[in-house]
């Protein structure tokens, strides 16, 4: 933070001191800087724990995809979605860290970047794919050609390898050019869903990945069984990678960069990467886009129907980000939550947030019920689903309070704003 | 005619607006960004809050992704063309930054959009509300893309011509200039007195703020009859307001022809995706084009006044990059040059936004580089087609913010309303008119003032 500092006569000294002092007896609810400082240690111990929680189960994903590959059938295919689906969750919920730290936000697109063309990796069903016209390459399909020309520019696509892949991002200048990462996983397992607003998720067969070149299907086999290990080894090294940056001891990480930052700063990035997820990334761009447009395009994990499940977990984050726990790591012993530093300076708005993290959680959770009793996130925004509807808008409404809560406990703790600082003194 | 603000409702709380502070690296003030990378261009206003945040998003999505084709099953995003260039804003607006001109064998031209009138004349006389003549057959705009069943109107042959231009010192920067044919009529001959104006997708960073300077501030510096004697004559073009069924300044499109953010949406929506709305009712197809007009809609309106608004909301609120290098010594001569050849005459370096409906765009100083007036720019530079007040050598003169961060962004620095100029050197060289003096100045530089110079509009 920019401090100005001002050269003080005297007198004006004294009474500036004696001022500080009234207003710190006045309003003995300021935190004190330590107090601060306590909160972000939590935070630290609760990023290193989620994120390698994260990492624990994509490499149960990895073994699982591997054994796809090794052996493709209907068991081991529903393994790897299984273990797809069970990775996810731990994922969404360290999405809560991304928006405060601009690392985490600018690492996170290789990994959940959406939505993605995907007639720029695969085959597609064209009655039932809608590019961007200005997408140079979404009909590129990596997997069925080893070279791609577009402009002035010819790549050489032979090896499907993850440095080839994550250079492929974003090809173009077009963010819908996504190549790895969750979704392009969850593409190639599950493939298109061609059931719009219907039940059911995509069905692609397990012949796509057929060892033998005789059995296979829509061609290119062995290149779509190397798409999807590089892809799969490519979101293990990126997770692997951003553990380093939240570990303590590692010198240059940074966790210690994070540790040394003016104590309200840690506060802000908290909050604000709470809130934002919260607000703008799941009630509008994952709940409220999906409403208005009433279109499984714009569901988040639309191959796979496991949006509920995403959208639960996203939330289960938040919660544990400001409660400073989880339901994973055992007790986390440094410092204090943000909630518990608001039952000491304002009880009251402790109770006010911690309900409206809870409330919102119990809204989620009737999606997840639905989905689970057979009817998912794509069938709730279909146009005509007054239920389907309210209970999505129940949800956003949930967060707008739980957002609400969120920026009433950044000014209760000494916060004016939650919006980075434009000075460019993080 | 009067003059007014784009929007004088809610403009109570002024007490509650951060106070005025001026800072040449924060070029959209408080609203600016710190990001620098390729994602410089799509970011939120730094000062707005959550819950508006959420508003941005919500037409973040309606500007990203792409309509389709009406009918189709279940989704608010149908009703494309039949007409149309793209199926996405972000199909031109790259990144929220600029399109291109084609590429060598690009069968469409996506990003940048041929408009098309004729003159105005006793027997084709201009509606008061239109700022051209239309072509009778194919309307004021050339679309290349169409829905199955209705046929594209053209296909755009882009060549270019070269040419020369000797700098003081002997050295030459060869200069390019676009040669465009129109191929594949599918709907009859154009009219024999067509004209035609290329336009290439221009940034969408920091308009809010642009439309939140008040119009008596620009009206002000505009100098009509340059009175001033200084060979600038910063006009105002006066278009005519769909909302307010007025004349009003005309403040956006590269000859200013539209008022406001959302009116500019909405004709983009139209023109360039075929998306109807409650401000352009009708699709985009002539009379005698029968096969788009009998071509199946979305419903009315294919957008809705709410995402409409939204997505205006997002373009008003994109955040403009900052400038960390603005104190640097060479940057800063490089400055003083910019003023002392007067390239500072029309690319006004700084301004104050009013009070405005959105408290992150008020109150703020902001350093977008332009004057917002229209000037004669000469013949080389004249598409020869006017628009409203404007002529046909008169452009707007475009914001310089951010122009340092499209080669990072777009990964090119293809400048002006056709992409013509490589580099921003090429761009100051097309100057002429107006500019003339300005440019003459630049071309008499020595080395070290000229790199001093280039090394300031990259800095911005």
């Amino acid at each position: 933070m920019a401090i100005k500092t001002l050269p003080l006569s005297g007198t004006f000294a004294a009474f500036c001191l004696l001022f500080s002092t009234i207003l710190s007896s006045a309003a003995q609810a300021a935190p004190t800087e330590s107090e601060l400082e306590s909160v972000g240690e939590r935070y630290l111990e609760l990023a290193s724990a989620a994120f390698s929680a994260s990492l624990d189960e994509a490499l149960l994903m990895q073994r699982a995809v591997e054994a796809y590959l090794l052996s493709p059938s209907e068991t081991t295919l529903q393994n790897a979605k299984d273990s797809w689906t069970t990775a996810r969750k731990p994922y969404a919920e360290i999405e809560a860290f991304r928006f405060g730290n601009v690392i985490i936000d600018n690492w996170e697109p290789q990994l959940n970047a959406w939505p993605l063309d995907e007639g720029f990796i695969d085959y597609v069903d064209h009655s039932m794919y809608f590019y961007e016209l200005g997408n140079p390459v979404g009909q590129a399909n990596l997997i069925a050609n080893t070279s791609l020309s577009f402009g002035p520019q010819t790549l050489d696509l032979t090896e499907l390898d993850s440095e080839l892949l994550a250079s492929l991002n974003e090809l173009g200048g077009t963010e819908a050019n996504v190549a790895t990462g969750w979704h392009a996983i969850e593409f190639l397992l599950w493939g298109q869903d061609l059931n719009g607003t219907g039940p059911g998720a995509g069905n692609r067969p397990i012949s796509d990945f057929a060892i033998d070149a005789a059995d296979c299907t829509n061609g290119n086999c062995d290149r779509r069984r190397a798409y999807l290990k590089s892809v799969t080894e490519l979101l293990i090294e990126d997770l692997e990678w951003v553990i380093t940056q939240w570990d303590a001891n590692s010198a240059d990480s940074y966790s210690n960069e994070f540790a040394a930052l003016n104590s309200k700063e840690q506060l802000r990035r908290i909050l604000f990467g709470a809130g934002s997820l919260s607000l703008g990334e799941l009630a509008g761009e994952r709940m409220k886009v999906a409403l208005y447009a009433n279109s499984p395009e714009d569901e988040h994990d639309c191959f796979s129907d496991n949006t509920h499940f995403t959208l639960l977990h996203d939330q289960i984050g938040i919660s544990n980000v400001l409660m400073g726990q989880t339901n994973f790591a055992g007790n986390l012993s440094s410092g204090m939550s943000v909630v518990e530093l608001l039952e000491v300076h304002d009880p009251a708005l402790a109770s006010q947030l911690t309900a409206a993290l809870n409330n919102t959680t119990q809204v989620i959770s009737l999606i997840v019920d639905s989905a689970q009793s057979g009817v998912a996130f794509d069938q709730l925004i279909f146009p005509g689903n007054a239920e389907g509807a309210a209970m999505i808008q129940d949800a956003i409404d949930a967060l707008v309070v739980q957002t609400r809560a969120i920026e009433a406990s950044a000014i209760a703790l000494g916060l004016t704003s939650l919006a980075a600082n434009t000075e460019g003194h993080f | 005619m009067r003059f007014r603000y784009p929007y004088i409702a809610i403009l109570v709380a002024a007490s509650a607006t951060a106070p005025v502070f001026a800072d040449p690296s924060l070029p959209g003030g408080a609203t600016t960004t710190q990001f620098q990378d390729a994602n410089a261009f799509s970011q939120p206003a730094s000062n707005l809050d959550l819950e508006a945040r959420m508003n941005f998003s919500i037409g973040n999505s309606f500007f990203r992704n792409p309509w389709i084709a009406a009918p189709a099953t279940a989704t608010a995003r149908d009703g494309l063309g039949p007409l149309f260039n793209t199926n996405s804003c972000q199909g031109c607006h790259i990144k929220d930054g600029r399109g291109h001109p084609p590429l060598p064998g690009q069968a469409q031209a996506v990003s940048t959009l041929i408009r098309l009138s004729i003159p105005e004349t006793v027997s084709t006389p201009r509606a008061a509300s239109d700022g051209v003549v239309a072509e009778p057959t194919y309307g004021d705009q050339l679309q290349d893309f169409s829905v199955a069943g209705v046929e594209p109107e053209a296909r755009i042959q882009w060549d270019y011509e070269y040419s020369n231009f000797e700098m003081w010192n002997g050295s030459v920067v060869e200069l390019r200039k676009p040669i465009i044919e129109l191929t594949h009529l599918a709907y009859g001959p154009m009219h024999p007195d067509l004209m035609i104006s290329p336009r290439v997708a221009p940034a969408m960073i920091g308009l809010g703020l642009l439309e939140a300077i008040p119009s008596e501030d620009i009206l002000a510096n505009a100098d009509p009859e340059d009175a001033n004697q200084d060979g600038i004559s910063g006009r105002p073009n006066t278009v005519w307001d769909g909302i307010d069924r007025e004349l009003v300044l005309g403040r956006f499109g590269w000859k200013a022809s539209k008022p406001t953010v959302e009116q500019q949406s909405a004709a983009a929506f139209f023109g360039d995706v075929g998306i109807t709305s409650t401000l352009s009712p009708s699709e985009s197809c002539m009379p005698a084009q029968t096969s788009c007009v009998e071509a199946p809609d979305g419903g009315y309106p294919e957008i809705s006044d709410e995402l409409l608004g939204l997505v205006s909301f997002y373009s008003r609120h994109l955040a403009v990059p900052a400038r960390p290098d603005a104190a640097e010594p060479d940057v800063v001569a490089g400055e003083q040059i910019f003023t002392e050849v007067g390239c500072a005459g029309c690319h006004k370096p700084n301004w104050q936004t009013g009070l405005v409906d959105s408290p992150a765009l008020s109150n703020q100083t902001i350093y977008p580089y332009t004057d917002l007036l229209l000037h004669d720019m000469g013949e080389g530079l004249a598409d020869n087609r006017p628009d409203f007040d404007a002529t046909g050598q008169e452009w707007r003169t475009p914001p310089l913010w951010g122009l340092g961060s499209y080669q990072v962004v777009n990964g090119h620095t293809q400048f002006l309303h056709d992409g013509r100029a490589r580099n921003a050197l090429e761009a100051i060289l097309w100057h002429d008119g107006e500019a003339a003096a300005a440019k003459n100045e630049v071309a008499q530089l020595s080395e070290d003032k000229l790199n001093s110079l280039l090394l300031f509009l990259d800095s911005l």
